[in-house]
């Protein structure tokens, strides 16, 4: 191999440094591969952590180097998405891709129509957030490769959200990747879209074409990987003109599942400020669910981003849930069970809902067209609306799944 | 040194330090026979009539107590990390040219690392103790001239009691102190909240120095040590930094992965049915452990439940449960923030208890299993329920017992840990080394699942249609290998050379720590 560079470094260092490591590759002439390790779990994973290495030194043909590794307990597939990268920053044209043996727990797939009450951003360049996330249930995952991530280390995450949809157990959450702004974006699906993500954030989006793009490059990527199950789509809208634009993002593709919107960038291109009450993003969060619900997709709103309010996300979500929106984001995991509280039926909704569903399975077995519950008729919306909230229900813990053995 | 494999199949010495040892024979199968020890008769007539017991200052004090090589010497850890008086003792010791000390503190912490030079140079024989952070590494590497005896505080104090240790001379920081020698923890710019520790030393030590930088006129109350029981009393000008002696406040974590694990507990507490009235739980002072009374708090005042007494390590959390009337009782065993030192000095119903009350193995009973629940923490647990504290599985002394291995004997003894840290799996075949045994231990509550102990059929029907993730021991041990790669491969020790031992509560030997090879 030729190269210019005979020097490149990747990952973390530091005394706060956890989870992650820190390498070195210094290309030599000869001498074979010279290994440092310097790891706080030497004794226990210090061989390991060699044999590792040295198999992926033979992976990308690296025969002579000092390589230093600094390591701070990280897991495996964070160790070899560092060293992945420290090699193709010094040698950029390697395509070859170092993958870890796909975890099991990670085969499932997703339906446009689930619950998406609430979704858990995790920066994508910390994996120490990573292994847990899923163990506080929230409906989805997000691992974030735009504002979250520093532009220096874009390809560091790239690397790292790749290793982690293989790798990290999601406990059955929903498995998100928030890409960056287009163009940079389209950059990134390569490393996500043949690893079983779920539902691609689209972020800025301001036109229907933004989404037509992702999309067709998600298709060229499943063809050319042969994969055949749905990636769905969820546009996030932070500017006023995409506002403007919200059903023509909304109805842009059939894999849309769900738009949502984003406040801080969202009031700072009004030029005003995000206040608790809200008054200032009432229209637009109202167009996003007017246009969501036009387009026969999911409403979901804004991150509540004070972690140690917990009084007021709840309020945040009870106030979301009245405008029309299903789902919320979330920056911390403790705010997810008060989002699926927030979005949870309450027992007079769920007392009606049993009733009408009832009515209408009993005048189904009669051969009744019309259903009515007192005075009131039961149309087909209603049923599906009451049909809804005994899900909700059923979920939230707050109904037996058997619950009409029991009536 | 000869070594053999205890009831529970560890290797354990015969001899240590000289002293013959009794091996681990078996939970509630070791008795002692015999007579417990007997300090020397005293009489009055040697003592000031006046109570004016002051001398000039500490090397004065060791030197009217008669110190000499080979002495044993007693702290107690009441100050922390804010003790600096323990430095400034074995300056003293040093600076006499006295040598081969054993030194036998309640427990040490970092800021002790300045023994490190008196352990080289001979001035420490050894330490019976804990062997905390560097102290902990220094032993383990094999560098300390005698063997470490690591014992709980209830085994500290059956340690005394039954002649195993004689303490030549106790040495007293007391907050608050009389010339008598009457002292407490309350009050005083050191206040630590109650100095129950050194009890057993101010019973049993041959001499006994009291060294306060608060003194008062005679009586200081409440005297929580008897002037009785003091030889010498020492003025200083200050035992240490307040700041770290009891913390300002202590702070529940915010990690989010702690804080599953404590709503965990407190679910499953009132799942299981131990929540009721007049129910008593231990919590001790971990981020995970405050963080678990305040789930618990919010499911007492939910259902109308009041507790009888809380057992702990007070902090403010226990301080509000008593004042909103949700307990009746703290009983103390060691305060950790200035919230708790205030409410035992004004509040009678947080009383003030020591390892004797709560924790002696060997009295006509103690109140740690009368307690419903103790939560409790570890650094690792075997599938055999097996629990380690005293190590990391690097294999090096990091902690003390503490009051650990006595709160086992709980009605139900619930481990709080994460099954991970890092790539340092928790959860794992085999313990390093063991200070619990499993028999004692009932549930595991971690981030991934809770095990509960088959031998514990009553808990598992209690917890059967529970929402909480339920799981066997080895399903969350696959589930960690499987995330860090691998089972972890065991610190590399040398067999041969045993540098600490670790006692159960009766005062057998229950395991050993072996020199760490480089």
């Amino acid at each position: 191999m030729k190269n210019t560079i005979t020097k490149s470094s990747a990952g973390k260092r530091g005394d706060n440094v956890r989870s992650d490591c820190y390498f070195e590759i210094d290309l030599t002439n000869s001498g074979g591969i010279k290994l440092e390790v310097k790891s706080k779990v030497a004794s226990m994973y210090g061989d390991s952590i060699k044999n590792q290495l040295n198999e992926m030194c033979k992976f990308f043909g690296l025969k002579n180097a000092n390589i230093l590794l600094e390591d701070y307990g990280a897991l495996p597939f964070v160790i070899a998405a560092r060293f992945e990268l420290a090699v193709k920053r010094m040698f950029p044209s390697i395509d070859k891709e170092f993958l870890l043996p796909f975890n099991k727990n990670n085969l499932a797939k997703t339906t446009k129509d689930r619950l998406r009450r609430s979704r858990l951003y995790l920066p994508g360049n910390e994996p120490k957030f990573f292994p847990n996330a899923g163990l506080h249930q929230p409906d989805g995952i997000i691992l974030d490769l735009e504002d979250s991530v520093a532009l220096s280390e874009k390809d560091a995450a790239q690397l790292l959200v790749r290793n982690a949809l293989r790798s990290i157990d999601f406990y059955g959450a929903e498995r998100m990747v928030r890409i960056n702004q287009l163009p940079r974006g389209l950059e990134d699906l390569k490393f996500i879209v043949p690893h079983n993500v779920h539902v691609i954030l689209i972020p800025k989006c301001e036109s229907a074409h933004q989404v037509i793009d992702v999309e067709n490059e998600v298709n060229r990527l499943k063809e050319e990987n042969q994969i055949e199950h749905e990636i769905y789509f969820m546009p996030i809208i932070e500017s006023a003109l995409g506002i403007i634009k919200a059903y023509e993002i909304a109805a842009a593709s059939k894999n849309n599942c769900a738009l949502t919107i984003g406040l801080e960038d969202y009031t700072a291109d009004l030029g005003t400020q995000r206040t608790l009450e809200g008054k200032e993003s009432f229209f637009a969060r109202s167009m996003i669910v007017n246009a969501a619900k036009a387009a026969g997709i999911q409403a979901i709103d804004t991150v509540f981003s004070d972690v140690g309010d917990m009084e007021g996300l709840k309020q945040s979500v009870i106030e979301a849930k009245s405008l029309g929106f299903e789902g919320k984001g979330c920056i911390h995991p403790r705010q997810v069970p008060v989002v699926h509280e927030g979005f949870a039926p309450t027992l007079e909704e769920i007392e009606k809902a049993m009733k009408i569903v009832l009515a209408f399975e009993e005048a189904e077995k009669k051969g009744i067209g019309v259903v009515s519950l007192g005075s009131k008729m039961i149309d087909a919306p209603v049923v599906k609306r009451a049909q809804k909230t005994i899900h909700l229900a059923v979920l939230n813990n707050l109904l037996n799944e058997n619950w009409k053995q029991k009536q | 040194m000869k070594l053999i494999k205890n009831n529970i199949g560890r290797l354990v010495p015969t001899e240590v330090n000289g002293q013959r040892q009794i091996p681990f024979q078996g939970v509630n199968k070791f008795k002692p026979t015999g007579n417990k020890a007997t300090p020397k008769i005293n009489s009055c007539i040697d003592y000031p009539e006046d109570g004016n017991k002051i001398v000039k200052n500490l090397r004065e004090a060791l030197k009217k107590a008669g110190l000499k090589d080979g002495m044993t010497i007693s702290t107690h850890h009441h100050l922390r990390n804010g003790d600096t008086l323990t430095n400034i003792l074995f300056d003293t010791i040093h600076a006499m040219g006295v040598k081969n000390i054993r030194w036998f503190p309640s427990a040490s912490f970092p800021i002790h690392e300045h023994l490190i030079k008196y352990l080289e140079d001979g001035t420490i024989h050894h330490i019976e103790g804990s062997m905390n952070g560097p102290l902990g590494r220094f032993t383990t590497e094999g560098k300390m001239k005698g063997v470490g005896v690591l014992r709980s505080h209830g085994g500290r104090y059956q340690s005394v009691q039954d002649g195993e240790v004689h303490i030549d001379i106790a040495v007293i920081a007391a907050p608050t102190a009389d010339p008598f020698g009457n002292a407490n923890g309350v009050n005083g710019k050191s206040a630590s909240g109650l100095i129950g520790f050194a009890l057993a030393d101010s019973e049993y030590a041959d001499k006994v120095i009291v060294v306060t930088d608060n003194l008062v006129p005679f009586p200081c109350v409440p005297w929580q040590i008897q002037g009785n029981n003091v030889d010498y009393v020492v003025q200083v000008d200050s035992l240490g930094d307040a700041s770290k002696i009891v913390s300002g406040t202590t702070e529940v974590t915010k990690s989010p992965d702690r804080l599953l694990i404590a709503e965990y507990v407190a679910q499953f507490i009132d799942e299981a049915g131990i929540m009721k009235n007049g129910f008593s739980f231990q919590a001790g002072s971990g981020g995970t452990n405050l963080a678990f009374v305040l789930y618990l708090k919010e499911r007492m005042k939910a259902k109308g439940v009041k507790a009888r007494f809380v057992r702990g390590g007070s902090t403010k959390y226990l301080v509000q449960l008593l004042e909103e009337g949700l307990t009746d009782y703290i009983l103390d065993g060691q305060t950790f923030d200035l919230e708790g030192v205030r409410s035992m000095r004004e509040n009678p119903n947080h009383v003030n208890t020591s390892p004797f009350t709560s924790y002696n193995f060997h009295g006509k009973g103690n109140f740690a299993s009368i307690i419903d629940v103790a939560v409790l923490g570890a650094t690792e647990v075997d599938i055999n329920f097996n629990a380690n504290v005293v190590s990391h599985s690097d294999g090096y002394l990091l902690h003390g017992i503490g009051g650990w291995q006595n709160c086992l004997y709980s009605k139900c003894t619930i481990l709080a840990v994460p099954s991970f840290r890092d790539r340092i799996p928790v959860i794992i075949d085999e313990v390093t080394t063991l200070c619990g045994p499993g028999e004692l231990i009932d549930v595991i509550i971690t981030e991934r699942g809770i095990a509960i102990n088959p031998k514990r059929k009553d808990l598992i029907q209690a917890m059967k249609n529970s929402s909480l993730p339920i799981k066997s021991i080895k399903q969350i041990r696959d589930e960690i290998y499987s995330i860090c790669g691998s089972a972890p491969a065991k610190p590399k020790v040398n067999k041969n050379k045993v540098v600490a031992v670790v006692k159960w509560v009766d005062g057998t030997v229950l395991d050993s720590v072996f020199q760490i090879m480089k």
